[in-house]
């Protein structure tokens, strides 16, 4: 993967907690935090299990499939990096882990873009330290 | 306790609302403070308790009590659950009143995110990178409360066939009681097709599905219902509060932007109030866009869940129609003070202020607040007569 010259949109940044998500997002994986105690799968990072409040949570590599929940598209510009790009979408993705994450879809035009529509993640080089995490459908 | 028993609304206070410069938020807070002090027949020496709406201007802290030369007070707080907040006011108001422990409480929201020259959209957008994950969302573009609104009007559109003519219809219908506010920020007719032709903010959620942003304060005095009866203006009862907060654990088998905490605040609300949604007769619901106020009614069981277009589009909710509602313009046409918006406007209509926009039957009038992505909900009940 490479890292775009010049990327001007916000990149994360990583802290002692998120650590091993976004590491593993250079190795292409879609780490998600699981529940020892009852198998409870988690996002985005969690303290203790949002279930049976146990701590004994891990970083466990999930399927990286799903179905997009809902999306919006975003024409006003909140922030310079996407003035080139706007109608630009965002969405929420149901993981068939049961999590529901804030991603965006690529590799479909925004017209095309359907609730329900299967996707797999897919990672974008956007720095050093991570790549970021989006769906593109499952069929595109 | 039952609120009713120890609260009632005794004063009023709004100040100029909008595009207002040269004023900072503890200087709006001040000012609406003297308003409803004036509005109660009270002075600031009868101030015992003061509730600050946190989360707005960073000065909207306890300090507010110094910056204010408020001194010996028995109650103090800055307190918020986002747009929800004036209902735990006023049950901690209640609390501390029936313990004798205070007995005139103002509740304060003020706010100045407008600047000259900075666009109303920028004013509420956090440019602070999160860390961690958190981080996520704004890698992604997602910026503000919009996308959130719009992914949850979009899922509704998806499950129940809701169209964007219907939102349309709610943005209508409150710019018409706007027209009748002379404090409303927006006061030039507005239609159908105008909601339909104005830019989208994030699809499907069109600039007139948005609320506004506002520079301005609201504060509203509170006393026992013994003591209001004695003062300047007849007494506004609180019959009922109750608060639901779904909160959202990002799991697949919830839905907390379809089915809101509007079901278990009003259900607590009109059972301690002991009475029916039928018996509604004014409702101020909390609008930081139409889709809100579409799902709040679906979720107090006025229309059943999915039903809420349908039950909007024969313009019941605008002036003439059957259910009035956001009778000011909410926060959609007049002005936004998170809840302070429906609170204030309820007060107005409870006690017949309203003037050429007041409702000939107020006698319950219900207050709606909402925070987060449809995470957080409160009710209130109002009446102009005693429980």
């Amino acid at each position: 993967m490479e890292i775009p010259v010049a990327y001007d949109k916000p990149v994360p940044r990583p802290d002692e907690w998120s650590q091993p998500f976004f590491d593993a997002t250079l190795r292409q994986e879609l780490l998600l935090q699981r529940c020892a105690g009852c198998g409870t799968w988690m996002w985005p990072v969690r303290v203790r299990c949002i279930e049976c409040f146990g701590d004994d949570l891990h970083w466990t590599a999930a399927r990286g499939t799903g179905t997009i929940y809902s999306f919006a598209l975003v024409h006003q510009v909140f922030h310079p990096g996407f003035a080139d790009e706007v109608p630009y979408n965002v969405a929420m993705i149901d993981l068939d882990e049961g999590v529901r994450c804030v991603a965006s879809v690529v590799g479909v035009a925004n017209d095309a873009l359907r609730i329900g529509t299967p996707v797999t993640v897919t990672f974008e080089r956007i720095s050093a330290e991570l790549a970021l995490p989006r769906f593109r459908p499952v069929d595109g | 306790m039952a609120v009713r028993d120890h609260v009632a609304i005794a004063g009023l206070g709004i100040t100029p609302m909008g595009k207002v410069y040269g004023r900072t938020a503890t200087g709006f807070a001040a000012d609406a403070i003297a308003l409803a002090l004036g509005d109660a027949g009270l002075t600031k020496s009868d101030v015992d308790g003061l509730l600050i709406h946190a989360n707005t201007a960073p000065e909207m802290n306890p300090n507010l009590q110094m910056a204010l030369g408020f001194e010996d007070l028995a109650v103090l707080n800055a307190m918020s659950a986002y747009g929800s907040t004036p209902a735990t006011m006023l049950q901690y108001a209640a609390a501390t009143i029936e313990q004798g422990q205070a007995n005139v409480i103002v509740l304060v929201y003020a706010d100045a995110p407008l600047r000259p020259a900075l666009g109303a959209g920028a004013s509420y957008t956090n440019q602070q990178r999160e860390r961690g994950m958190a981080g996520l969302p704004n890698a992604h573009g997602f910026y503000g409360a919009n996308p959130g609104y719009a992914m949850a009007a979009r899922r509704h559109m998806h499950l129940f066939g809701t169209t964007s003519e219907q939102f349309g219809i709610i943005a209508v219908g409150q710019r018409q009681w706007a027209m009748m506010n002379e404090r409303a920020q927006m006061r030039k007719p507005l239609t159908l097709e105008d909601h339909q032709n104005s830019r989208y903010i994030a699809e499907p959620l069109h600039l007139f599905d948005c609320c506004l942003v506002s520079n301005g304060a609201v504060a509203v005095v509170v006393t026992s219902p013994e003591r209001a009866r004695s003062l300047r203006r007849p007494p506004v009862y609180v019959l009922g509060v109750g608060q639901g907060a779904p909160g959202d654990s990002q799991r697949t088998d919830r839905h907390p932007g379809i089915h809101t905490g509007a079901a278990r605040s009003g259900r607590q609300a009109l059972a301690t109030a002991g009475v029916g949604l039928a018996d509604i007769e004014v409702l101020e619901l909390y609008d930081c866009y139409t889709y809100t106020v579409l799902v709040t009614l679906e979720d107090y069981g006025f229309c059943a869940k999915g039903e809420g277009g349908a039950f909007v589009e024969d313009g019941k909710l605008a002036p003439g129609g059957s259910l009035p509602t956001n009778t000011g313009g909410g926060q959609l046409s007049s002005f936004y003070m998170w809840g302070f918006t429906p609170l204030s406007e309820g007060i107005i209509q409870a006690r017949g202020d309203g003037g050429d926009r007041q409702v000939a039957r107020h006698e319950l009038v219900l207050v709606s607040g909402n925070g987060g992505y449809l995470n957080y909900h409160s009710t209130i009940i109002l009446s102009p007569s005693a429980p």
